[in-house]
C-alpha cells in the first residue's frame, strides 16, 4: 500500500464524471482534487451542477461515467452509507434528520454505541454531547426530540452528526443559510480547527465573504463543467462572477411591452413577512408588466409565490390588489374573482395536475364554477373552453379524453398554465415554469406570457434560468434570503449584475456599466 | 437537570395511553360489587392480553409508517394450528408452541417481503395475505374443533401466587424478551426512522430495509403469541372470520388509542399495549354501570374518536397549509 503523503497530496480525486437525468446533462466530465487539511470551495450559479457533484460523492446518486479516488484507491459508493463507511460525511441543505427521534439518537444514527448487542443509551448520550460540545452547540439538550428545535437549531445537530462520524472529508451543502450569525461564527471556529487536524472540508456556499474568510482553494461549475480551480483570494469577485457567467444556447424571446406609465398597480405587497423565510417584502406591479424573481434557489421566492397564493399562514404585512387590501386566506380565495390570480405551481406532476385523470378533466379543476352554472357540469360551455384551450395553447393531444399523464412533459406544463386561463385571471404567478420541458415549448411558453401581458394581465415569474429573466421580464427582484436585496429594471437586467445581487455580491458600479458597454 | 421534561415529551403518547387506561380501570373496580379482588383483575387481563398481543403486532408495522391489516388473520390461524399441534406430552406440546410461533413468524415475514422487496403498498398486500392466512386456517378447522394441552393452558390463563394473573405474567415476559431488545436494537430504531423520515433514514445511511423486515417478521410472531393464547382460553381451534376482523381492526384502534402515530415513527408497543387494555375495559364499565351491551360499539367509537381528536391538535400550529397534505 503506498502511503500517501498527506499534506500535499489530493487525497480525494474525482477524474471525468458525468451525470445525466434523462436528456438532461447535469455533469459533464468533472475533475475535482481536494488536499487534507484545506477548505475547498465549490461555486457556480443555479443549475451549475454544484448539487449533482455533492450527491455523488455522498452516494446519493452514481456517476454515468468517471471515476473517483480516495487515498489513491478507486472507490464507488452504492448508497449513502456506503459513503459514510469510507469516511465522508455530508452536511445536505435539505436536513437528513429524523424528526421523531432525539437529538442523541440522530447524531449517533449510524453508528451507535452498542454493549452485547443493544444501544447503550449512557455512551450514546455521552458522545452525542460531546459532538454537540466540538460543534460549539452544548446548548442543544441531546434528549430534546429534533422536531422541537427550530430550524438554526437543527442544522446545529446535523452539524454535530457529521462530526460524530469522525469523517475524513466532510462536505457542507449550504450549512450556514439557516444559521444565526452567533452559530455561523461558531462553526467556522470548528471548521478551521479541523482544517487544523487534516480534514479535507468541501464548502459550497452563495456567501462570498464566507468563502473569503475559509476557503484555500476554490473551484468553479458552470453548466456541468469544472471552469476552474484557483487559490482563494487570487480572484477578484468581477472575475469569479466573469467565470461563472455564460450559457451555450440563447432562447429566442418575444420582444418586450410598453406599460402605460400611468397605468395603476393592480397588486401591492407591503412589507410582506413569513416566519424566518420571507422578509420586508414591498412591491408592486401593473397590469401589463412581467415582473421576474431572480436570486440562487431557496431565498423565498417559492415562499413569496405561496404567500401571495393564500397557502401560508401568519403571515405579516399587506397586499393590495387594485388599490385595497386584501385578505387572501387560501387559494379558492386567490383565484375567486374580485383578485383574479393563478398560480402555476413548481411541481406540476405534484401540484399541477392529477396524473390519472383525463386532459379535459384536468383543465376543468381551476374553473368548475365557469361551466358549471347551477353545480352540474355543463358538457356543452366544456366542450367548447377546452376546444379553445387546446387551440390557444396548441396543447398536442390525440384527444382530451386521454390522461393528461400520457402527454410529454411540455404539454403537460401547457395543460397546467391552460386550466389557469380557462379563468381569465389577471395576475398570474409561475413558478419556474420552464424546468424540465423542451426548448419548443419553452418558446412558446414565453412568447404566450408577453402576449397575456399585453392583454392586460400582471404575471410574476420566478426562475432559476437567469436566460429567461433576462429575456422576459421588464423587471426582476432579486430575492436574498428572503428579503428583496435588488430590483434590475429594462437594460440592467443582465447576466453580470443577476449573479452579483444573487449572491449578495456589492459589484459596485461596475455593474450595470459593463451592460450598457456591450 | 430538566431530564424527565424531555422524557416525558419523547413518550408523552405511551404515559397518556397508561393514564386513559389507569382512570378507566379504576372507575370499574371502584363500582364493581366485587371491588378490586384477585378474580376481577385476572378476568380484565384475560379478556385484555388477547387484543394487546394483537395491538403490540399492528404497533410494530405501525411505527415503520405501514399498516398490517393480515394480523387478525394470523391471530386466527396461529389459533387453528395450536389447536392440532400443541396438545400431548410436554415434549409434544413444547414441539408444538415453537411451530405455531415459526408459523406466525413466516406470516410476517411473507408480509414484509411483499411490502419491502416487493414494493407493494402495505394496505393492499396485507389485505390480500390476510385472505391467504385465513383461507389456511379454514383447510385447517373446516369446522370449530380440537383441543390444547390444558395443563398448559390452565397455567397460563390461572394465577401465580394467588394473585397475579399469569396471562399478564406472560405478556410482560413477551414485551421483555421481543420488545425490549428489538426497541433498543440498531435496527428498532431504524424502524423509527423510516417511519418517520425515511429519505432521512436513508440519506444516514440506516439499513431501513432489514429494519422493516424485521418489524413485519416480530408483528407476525406476536399475533401467533395472541394465537395460542386465543388456544388457551377457549381449548379449541375455529376458523372465525368476523372474529380475525374484528381483531384487526381493534388493534388499529388501540394502537391509535395507545398514542402511536398512523404517520408512523412514533409511539410505542408499550403504548399499544395500554391502549388495547383500555379499549377492552369500555365494555367492562358499560357492565357495571348497567348500561345494556348493544351500546358497546356505539361508546368504542366515542372514545375512540375523542382519543383520536386529541391528536389531531397539532394541525392548527401549522403555518404551510400545504402541511396539511403532507
Amino acid at each position: 500500500m503506498a502511503a500517501p503523503s498527506a499534506d500535499t497530496a489530493a487525497f480525494f480525486r474525482m477524474e471525468g464524471v458525468s451525470k445525466r437525468y434523462g436528456g438532461v446533462r447535469a455533469i459533464e466530465k468533472a475533475d475535482l482534487a481536494v488536499t487534507a487539511g484545506s477548505i475547498h470551495a465549490i461555486l457556480g450559479e443555479n443549475g451549475a451542477g454544484k448539487s449533482t457533484l455533492i450527491k455523488i460523492i455522498a452516494g446519493v446518486v452514481a456517476p454515468d461515467e468517471g471515476r473517483m479516488l480516495l487515498d489513491g484507491r478507486e472507490v464507488s459508493f452504492a448508497s449513502p452509507g456506503a459513503a459514510n463507511a469510507a469516511g465522508i460525511a455530508c452536511i445536505f441543505q435539505e436536513l437528513s434528520l429524523v424528526p421523531d427521534l432525539s437529538v442523541a439518537d440522530n447524531i449517533m444514527i449510524s453508528d451507535p454505541p452498542r454493549r452485547f448487542g443493544l444501544i447503550d443509551r449512557n455512551a450514546q448520550r455521552r458522545m452525542a454531547e460531546a459532538a454537540l460540545e466540538r460543534a460549539g452547540a452544548a446548548d442543544i439538550h441531546p434528549m430534546a426530540l429534533v422536531k422541537d428545535l427550530p430550524l438554526s437549531r437543527r442544522q446545529m445537530v446535523e452539524i454535530a452528526k457529521a462530526l460524530a462520524r469522525k469523517p475524513r472529508i466532510l462536505i457542507l451543502d449550504e450549512a450556514t443559510s439557516a444559521l444565526t450569525a452567533a452559530d455561523v461564527s461558531k462553526v467556522f471556529a470548528v471548521l478551521k480547527r479541523l482544517r487544523q487536524e487534516g480534514m479535507a472540508l468541501l464548502y459550497i456556499s452563495h456567501r462570498m465573504h464566507e468563502i473569503a474568510e475559509l476557503a484555500d482553494e476554490c473551484s468553479v461549475f458552470r453548466n456541468g463543467r469544472h471552469v476552474a480551480t484557483y487559490p482563494a483570494g487570487s480572484k477578484s469577485d468581477n472575475e469569479v462572477i466573469e467565470m461563472m457567467i455564460g450559457r451555450e444556447y440563447r432562447h429566442i424571446f418575444p420582444p418586450k411591452g410598453t406599460v402605460a406609465a400611468e397605468a395603476k398597480p393592480v397588486l401591492e405587497c407591503r412589507r410582506l413577512g413569513w416566519t424566518d423565510r420571507l422578509r420586508d417584502i414591498s412591491f408592486s406591479i401593473r397590469p401589463g408588466e412581467v415582473v421576474g424573481l431572480g436570486g440562487l434557489d431557496g431565498q423565498g421566492q417559492r415562499e413569496l409565490l405561496l404567500a401571495l397564493f393564500g397557502v401560508l399562514r401568519g403571515m405579516t404585512g399587506e397586499i393590495r390588489v387594485d388599490g385595497a387590501p386584501v385578505r387572501v386566506s387560501s387559494p379558492a380565495a386567490a383565484r375567486a374573482d374580485g383578485i383574479g390570480m393563478a398560480l402555476i405551481p413548481e411541481d406540476r406532476k405534484t401540484e399541477g395536475l392529477m396524473l390519472p385523470m383525463s386532459v379535459r378533466e384536468n383543465l376543468s379543476f381551476a374553473a368548475l364554477d365557469r361551466i358549471a352554472p347551477h353545480g352540474i357540469i355543463n358538457r356543452g360551455i366544456e366542450d367548447g373552453k377546452i376546444e379553445e384551450m387546446v387551440r390557444l395553447l396548441s396543447i398536442k393531444t390525440a384527444n382530451p379524453d386521454i390522461p393528461v399523464g400520457a402527454l410529454s412533459g411540455g404539454n403537460q406544463q401547457k395543460v397546467v398554465i391552460a386550466k389557469w386561463l380557462m379563468r381569465g385571471p389577471r395576475i398570474i404567478l409561475l413558478n419556474d415554469p420552464t424546468r424540465g420541458i423542451d426548448v419548443g415549448t419553452k418558446q412558446e411558453i414565453y412568447q404566450l406570457l408577453r402576449r397575456l401581458a399585453d392583454e392586460g394581465a400582471a404575471i410574476i415569474f420566478y426562475s432559476t434560468d437567469y436566460d429567461e429573466l433576462i429575456g422576459c421580464c421588464d423587471r426582476v427582484l432579486v430575492l436574498y434570503d428572503g428579503t428583496v436585496k435588488t430590483e434590475l429594471v429594462g437594460e440592467g437586467i443582465t447576466d453580470r449584475a443577476l449573479i452579483a445581487s444573487a449572491l449578495n455580491i456589492n459589484a459596485g458600479d461596475g455593474v450595470p456599466a459593463s451592460g450598457a458597454a456591450a | 437537570m430538566s431530564d424527565w421534561r424531555y422524557r416525558l415529551a419523547e413518550h408523552h403518547g405511551t404515559l397518556l395511553a397508561i393514564g386513559i387506561f389507569v382512570v378507566m380501570f379504576a372507575v370499574y373496580t371502584s363500582n364493581h360489587p366485587a371491588g378490586l379482588t384477585a378474580n376481577v383483575v385476572q378476568t380484565a387481563a384475560n379478556k385484555g392480553v388477547l387484543l394487546a398481543f394483537v395491538a403490540m403486532a399492528q404497533a410494530l408495522v405501525v411505527i415503520t409508517a405501514g399498516i398490517d391489516l393480515s394480523v387478525g388473520m394470523t391471530f386466527v390461524l396461529t389459533n387453528c394450528l395450536a389447536s392440532w399441534l400443541v396438545v400431548g406430552s410436554p415434549l409434544e406440546t413444547t414441539f408444538g408452541v415453537v411451530v405455531v410461533l415459526a408459523v406466525g413468524l413466516l406470516c410476517g415475514a411473507v408480509n414484509g417481503a411483499i411490502v419491502i422487496y416487493g414494493r407493494l403498498q402495505p394496505i393492499v398486500a396485507t389485505i390480500a395475505t390476510g385472505a391467504i392466512y385465513f383461507g389456511i386456517a379454514l383447510m385447517l378447522r373446516p369446522f370449530p374443533g380440537g383441543g390444547v394441552n390444558e395443563d398448559l393452558a390452565d397455567a397460563l390463563t390461572g394465577r401465580l401466587f394467588g394473585f397475579v394473573p399469569a396471562s399478564l405474567v406472560t405478556l410482560g415476559a413477551v414485551v421483555l424478551l421481543v420488545w425490549v431488545p428489538f426497541s433498543r436494537s440498531v435496527y428498532g430504531r431504524a424502524a423509527y426512522a423510516a417511519g418517520s423520515s425515511e429519505v432521512a433514514a436513508y440519506m444516514s445511511g440506516v439499513p431501513i430495509r432489514r429494519a422493516k423486515f424485521m418489524a413485519y417478521s416480530l408483528s407476525g410472531l406476536l399475533a401467533a403469541v395472541g394465537g395460542l393464547f386465543l388456544t388457551f382460553f377457549t381449548y379449541t381451534g375455529e376458523a372465525a372470520y368476523a372474529s380475525g376482523n374484528a381483531y384487526t381492526l381493534f388493534s388499529i384502534a388501540a394502537v391509535v388509542l395507545g398514542g402511536v402515530s398512523l404517520f408512523g415513527g412514533k409511539g410505542s408497543v408499550i403504548g399499544a399495549i395500554f391502549g388495547a387494555l383500555a379499549f377492552r375495559t369500555i365494555g367492562d364499565l358499560l357492565f357495571v354501570f348497567d348500561f345494556d351491551p348493544l351500546w358497546q360499539p356505539l361508546f368504542q367509537g366515542v372514545v375512540l374518536l375523542v382519543a383520536v381528536s386529541l391528536g389531531a391538535f397539532a394541525l392548527f400550529r401549522v403555518r404551510n397549509r400545504l402541511d396539511w397534505f403532507a
